[in-house]
């Protein structure tokens, strides 16, 4: 996924004079076997209501005891982002909706897990990230009937609670996003390390990461604005799109002397555009309180130490890794493609056998994208076609056509390959006289050329490699050529 | 010492409020009596402010436990259709509800 690297900018410029303001707040679905306070199954597709459990459904009676696997990643995600973990409780959020049988949901309040981390985005952007705490997820409800097929003006709704009590971490970042190109970094950014840590399979088409929106807008230099809250973006492109949208409707909205209302707002992917899901009202009155029936969280040093030490190198350190090891740019595209695939210790093993790591770069990223972390071509094999087209034994085209063979045949001998499809190299001085012979042929290309015609080449490299059957390297003849042109 | 006036602390606007947060539906009778009952609380509460407790720690449970946690491991829950046969409606295995107005997510 490219979403991450500096370039290209997708982010809709704003009239002169005018900033926007974004936060996010991403639920991610934690990769237990559990739910959060109960036994049943954590697990997505099941028929519904098959995971179901006295606690799930808020049964008289029924009380919930925390799972010891969703507090280990919720500390492993706290960690690797940078934030401090702290001792921590548990409140009732209680508000009616028929995929909440308690009438209230367990999250946590004042005293999250995490709290104060941050994350690294290109450029050396740092964006803070508030808290992410504890919760548990909801039943799912689906509308029937009514005209729309959507939940206003519907008959009735059926209700699953496989979902229900599933654990959830929820990431709210500081308001420290200026343009929809760093919301789609951070998600990116966050999902690879949900990843790397094993929190989290992170797939925003299945719901087990959902990413809601904070928009608003101010003049330059003026106190943040009244914001609005966008849900329903399903997608890494949508929360780019949606940003821009919003913050371009509010200026809109100010512009024209009118005023923003505080509401939550739906993004319709479909028409492009964000519409009014609810005002906010007292529906945010929440009454949290204390939850009676759990206890202080309060992981201890040891705990919290062993969770660090067995935290895997994540992908910002094997970006970096890998731009040293290739000399590519640690932002550049290749350098985000190769360590999202999982593919950069492989690299590493092939400049480990004595590889050329910046040409292994470039044929992974081209050939390797459906190979997943631990690509079949030996790379102790791919290390020798390095090697032979660094030395020029082979050119860059020809080692193209031996790398086709490698991956079809899951490795080879790369030099053997190239002297089965006749790729020895042609030595130097056979070149220069092709070169001779192609200028004395075309006099007038070359005259052109000599005058600055750089068009005027394309003739004359073109006769060598039809002279050399291909086998000739592109780069050898062009610096011949400079050296003839004196 | 006179009993301090329980609406100067609570109005009865903010219980009605705080009722139809709750969906509980009181007469005008029982929101007066819940009013001064509440009143009541709020008045031990600002006894126990007038206490000097910057020694104490706040005290988030007053159980003497805390990480009472269990391991991820799946215990068999509930019968899906022993479930919905309690519900006052159920259809394609799952719990059918009146629409909703005024929806949370």
């Amino acid at each position: 996924m490219s979403n991450a690297t500096s370039a290209p900018s997708n982010s809709v410029a704003l009239p002169d004079g005018w900033e926007m303001v974004v936060g996010l707040e991403v639920h991610v679905e934690l990769d237990t076997k559990t739910k959060l306070f109960s036994a049943s199954p954590n697990r997505f597709g099941d028929d519904p209501n098959t995971n179901i459990d006295p606690v799930t459904l808020g049964l008289p009676g029924a009380l919930p005891v925390l799972n010891r696997r969703a507090v280990e990643l919720a500390i492993r995600l706290g960690l690797a982002l940078n934030c401090t973990v702290q001792a921590s409780t548990f409140h009732r959020k209680n508000y009616f909706y028929p995929d909440l049988p308690k009438a209230y949901q367990i999250s946590q309040y004042d005293q999250p897990i995490n709290v104060n981390g941050y994350l690294m985005l290109p450029g050396d952007v740092k964006i803070g990230i508030e808290r992410a705490h504890l919760e548990e997820d909801t039943g799912k409800s689906t509308h029937f009937g009514g005209s729309s097929g959507r939940i206003h003006g519907s008959d009735y709704s059926l209700v699953d609670f496989n979902r229900a009590g599933v654990p959830l971490v929820e990431i709210v970042s500081k308001p420290d996003i200026r343009n929809s190109d760093q919301a789609r970094q951070y998600v990116a950014e966050l999902r690879s390390i949900l990843l790397a840590v094993g929190a989290s399979d992170a797939k925003m088409e299945e719901g087990s990461m959902r990413v809601d929106v904070n928009v608003s807008v101010r003049r330059t230099g003026e106190p943040f604005g009244t914001r609005c809250e966008i849900k329903n973006v399903n997608s890494i492109r949508a929360v780019g799109k949606a940003i821009d949208y919003e913050a371009r409707r509010q200026i809109d909205v100010l512009e024209s002397g009118g005023v923003i209302r505080q509401e939550t707002r739906h993004w319709d992917d479909a028409e492009g555009r964000t519409h009014t899901l609810r005002t906010k009202e007292d529906a945010d009155d929440y009454r949290y309180f204390l939850e009676p029936d759990l206890v202080l969280l309060d992981p201890d040093t040891e705990w919290v130490d062993a969770i660090r030490a067995s935290l895997p190198m994540l992908p910002a350190e094997r970006r970096a890794r890998l731009s040293t090891i290739t000399g590519a740019n640690k932002e550049s595209e290749a350098v985000y493609v190769i360590v999202e695939r999982g593919q950069d210790d492989y690299i590493a093993t092939v400049a480990d056998a004595g590889g050329d790591a910046s040409r292994a770069l470039v044929y992974v990223t081209q050939a390797f994208a459906e190979e997943g972390s631990t690509p079949r071509v030996p790379a102790a094999d791919l290390a020798r076609l390095t090697i032979l087209e660094r030395d020029a034994k082979v050119t860059a085209t020809q080692a193209k056509t031996i790398l086709s063979e490698l991956v079809a045949n899951g490795g080879g001998d790369a030099a053997k390959i190239a002297a089965e499809k006749g790729f020895e190299a042609l030595d130097t001085s056979a070149v220069e006289q092709m070169v001779d012979d192609a200028i004395a042929a075309q006099p007038d290309a070359w005259a052109k050329y000599c005058a600055g015609e750089e068009k005027a080449l394309g003739a004359i490299v073109g006769a060598v490699m039809k002279a050399s059957k291909g086998k000739a390297d592109g780069k050898v003849v062009t610096a011949i050529l400079l050296s003839r042109k004196g | 010492m006179t009993t301090p006036d329980p609406s100067a602390r609570l109005s009865r606007d903010v219980v009605a409020k705080v009722a139809r947060l709750a969906r509980l539906d009181l007469t005008p009778d029982e929101l007066d009596v819940m009013t001064n009952q509440l009143a009541g609380m709020l008045d031990h509460f600002s006894d126990i402010d007038k206490l000097d407790l910057a020694d104490v720690a706040p005290l988030a449970q007053p159980l003497p436990l805390k990480n009472v946690l269990r391991d991820d491991v799946v215990v068999k829950g509930l019968d899906r259709d022993e479930v919905l046969a309690a519900a006052p409606a159920a259809e394609d295995g799952r719990f059918r509800v009146p629409p909703t107005i005024g929806f949370q997510e």
